[in-house]
């Protein structure tokens, strides 16, 4: 139904995939971005990474739209993105009309007291914030959302992803591979 | 001969972080500057680097002094970098005229955000008017260039300071707060050694007790001398309005519709003029990478070169100011629209392409 590439697709046939992340400030959504970033970085294609640096961000919400393709970029601004994260409520409420038809909607069910109501795209309830606190992951629902979405769109390797979230977590911060690693393969086991 | 086949390295930087590599890369060891979203990264990548590379990185207390600072440096010959957003840069424009009128070079980044006044911290084209017009008083230009990738916030960085010293005329790098944070993979200049930079043999070194004073001034009270500057300063610009200007175009060939757009906006109108093509629309987008520069010979050969080109749009964000130039250098032949966002606002691809389709449409009538 969807034209979305399935796990194992050819690179070389992959249509652009756009991303849009969004929640509270605090919620790691800029960080969550930087992976997918770094993975196409790692893959050698074409992305962009794109804050949002606004008022809405100094009045706590935040917002990254992140793009692979292997042609150049125009609009870095996903406006129709292909997978939506929602983090909080908000989000979903502003953004879920947004996501494009056959497109994917991840919402942190645990934050999210409503359900999406769109039928024309694939909706995910993930619980990532209560899990984050049952295992011990506190602050890390970015990454288990990340790694559902992975689990869902594949929009990289395997390996890829893995050295992207390496590659995304300064040295100065190592001692946060551990959990953010345990975060994503919880994500991906979803 | 390796050197060749060897991939050059991608990294991840945002674009502000690579308008200040770059110009480290270009051989610049002094940078003045005064925070001010959306630009602060300019600062606070060169606050960390420049003390690692024996350079001086300096918070002025106020974008006034970093540019007098900025002109101190220049005229003891260093290349010298400074930047802000909308607001600081119009505290700046009185420097730049002195720089100017003491014919010194220097790279200012603008990375525009929504005006006037103090305005907003979103992304906007509205200082297209004061870079190409008045970028302060007296009869003076500064050469601008306008990137619209993260890689030619990098590569445009190193020709501004190029040009920049051959001329002896302040360079403008026109950005906006897009292009300021969002990242792309780039590939980064090899750096300059200090051999690589251009000699000054005008620069204020010390005269050693040898040779007589060098001086750097703007003050000039003979009405007849300072005529004089001012025309030898405006032979210059003839060079550079012959040489230096430079536009990019995608899919112009065959355009029936060409719309002009530069710096972050013309990447929106790539993706829209795509879409008008598998509309069956035959757009193009003509790009200004320099906007003065200003590239009218670009749009000059669409017009003449035998081309199918019946109609002019231009896309910015703002009220509409580069049109002005789009339209004194179609001067009537044909009719040119105008489409914009101000105040802070991208506009959509999906926008975009409602204007061209609309144009497509009624085209056939107007020309």
């Amino acid at each position: 139904m969807s034209t979305k590439p399935a796990p194992g697709f050819d690179r070389g046939s992959t249509p652009a995939l756009s991303f849009l992340f969004a929640g509270f400030g605090g919620q790691g959504i800029l960080f969550a971005g930087k992976i997918v970033a770094y993975a196409g970085l790692l893959e050698d294609r074409e992305l962009s990474w794109l804050p949002s640096y606004g008022p809405e961000m100094r009045g706590g919400t935040a917002s990254c739209s992140v793009t692979l393709a292997d042609t150049p970029i125009g609009s870095p601004l996903v406006t129709e993105p292909d997978s939506l994260i929602a983090m909080n409520r908000p989000s979903l409420e502003k953004f879920e009309a947004t996501v494009k038809p056959g497109g994917r909607l991840f919402y942190d069910s645990s934050l999210i007291d409503i359900a999406p109501t769109r039928t024309d795209i694939a909706t995910y309830a993930v619980p990532a914030t209560g899990l984050a606190t049952e295992q011990d992951l506190k602050g890390l629902a970015n990454v288990i959302m990340l790694g559902k979405l992975w689990h869902e769109t594949r929009f990289c390797a395997a390996d890829t992803l893995d050295a992207a979230l390496e590659k995304a977590i300064p040295p100065r911060k190592a001692q946060l591979l551990e959990p953010n690693k345990r975060a994503l393969a919880l994500g991906k086991g979803l | 001969m390796t050197e060749t086949l060897r991939r050059p390295e991608k990294v991840l930087m945002k674009g502000n972080e690579a308008l200040a590599e770059a110009a480290l890369r270009a051989g610049c060891r002094c940078f003045f500057g005064y925070p001010i979203t959306p630009q602060t990264e300019v600062a606070a990548y060169m606050a960390k680097r420049m003390p690692k590379v024996g350079g001086v990185y300096l918070q002025a207390e106020s974008e006034i002094a970093a540019i007098n600072m900025i002109y101190g440096a220049s005229a003891a010959g260093a290349r010298v970098l400074t930047s802000s957003s909308s607001p600081g840069i119009s505290l700046k424009s009185e420097g730049i005229s002195y720089l100017a009128g003491a014919d010194l070079p220097a790279v200012i980044i603008n990375v525009q955000r929504g005006g006037p006044g103090l305005g907003g911290i979103q992304p906007s084209q509205a200082d297209y008017w004061q870079a190409t017009r008045a970028m302060g008083h007296g009869d003076f230009q500064v050469i601008v260039f306008a990137p619209s990738t993260v890689q030619e916030m990098c590569d445009l960085v190193r020709d501004a300071f190029e040009v920049s010293d051959k001329y002896r005329v302040p360079t403008m790098i026109l950005a906006d707060g897009l292009l300021g944070q969002m990242m792309e993979p780039i590939v980064l200049p090899e750096a300059l050694d200090e051999d690589d930079l251009p000699e000054k043999p005008w620069a204020l070194t010390g005269t050693g007790g040898v040779r007589a004073p060098h001086v750097a001034n703007s003050l000039c009270l003979v009405a007849e001398d300072l005529e004089r500057i001012n025309r030898a300063r405006f032979a210059r610009y003839e060079d550079i309005k012959r040489d230096e200007a430079r536009a990019e175009q995608y899919r112009c060939d065959d355009a029936e519709l060409v719309v002009v757009a530069f710096g972050a906006c013309a990447r929106v109108v790539k993706s829209a003029v795509d879409a008008a093509r598998e509309a069956g629309i035959a757009a193009g987008l003509l790009r200004p990478v320099t906007l003065w520069p200003w590239p009218g010979a670009a749009i000059e050969g669409l017009l003449d070169g035998g081309g199918v080109v019946r109609r002019f749009l231009t896309v910015e964000m703002s009220m509409g100011q580069m049109v002005d130039d789009v339209r004194l250098t179609v001067n009537g032949r044909l009719p040119v629209d105008f489409f914009g966002r101000s105040g802070g606002i991208v506009p959509t691809p999906a926008e975009v392409l409602e204007q061209i389709e609309e144009l497509a449409v009624t085209g056939g009538d107007a020309a």
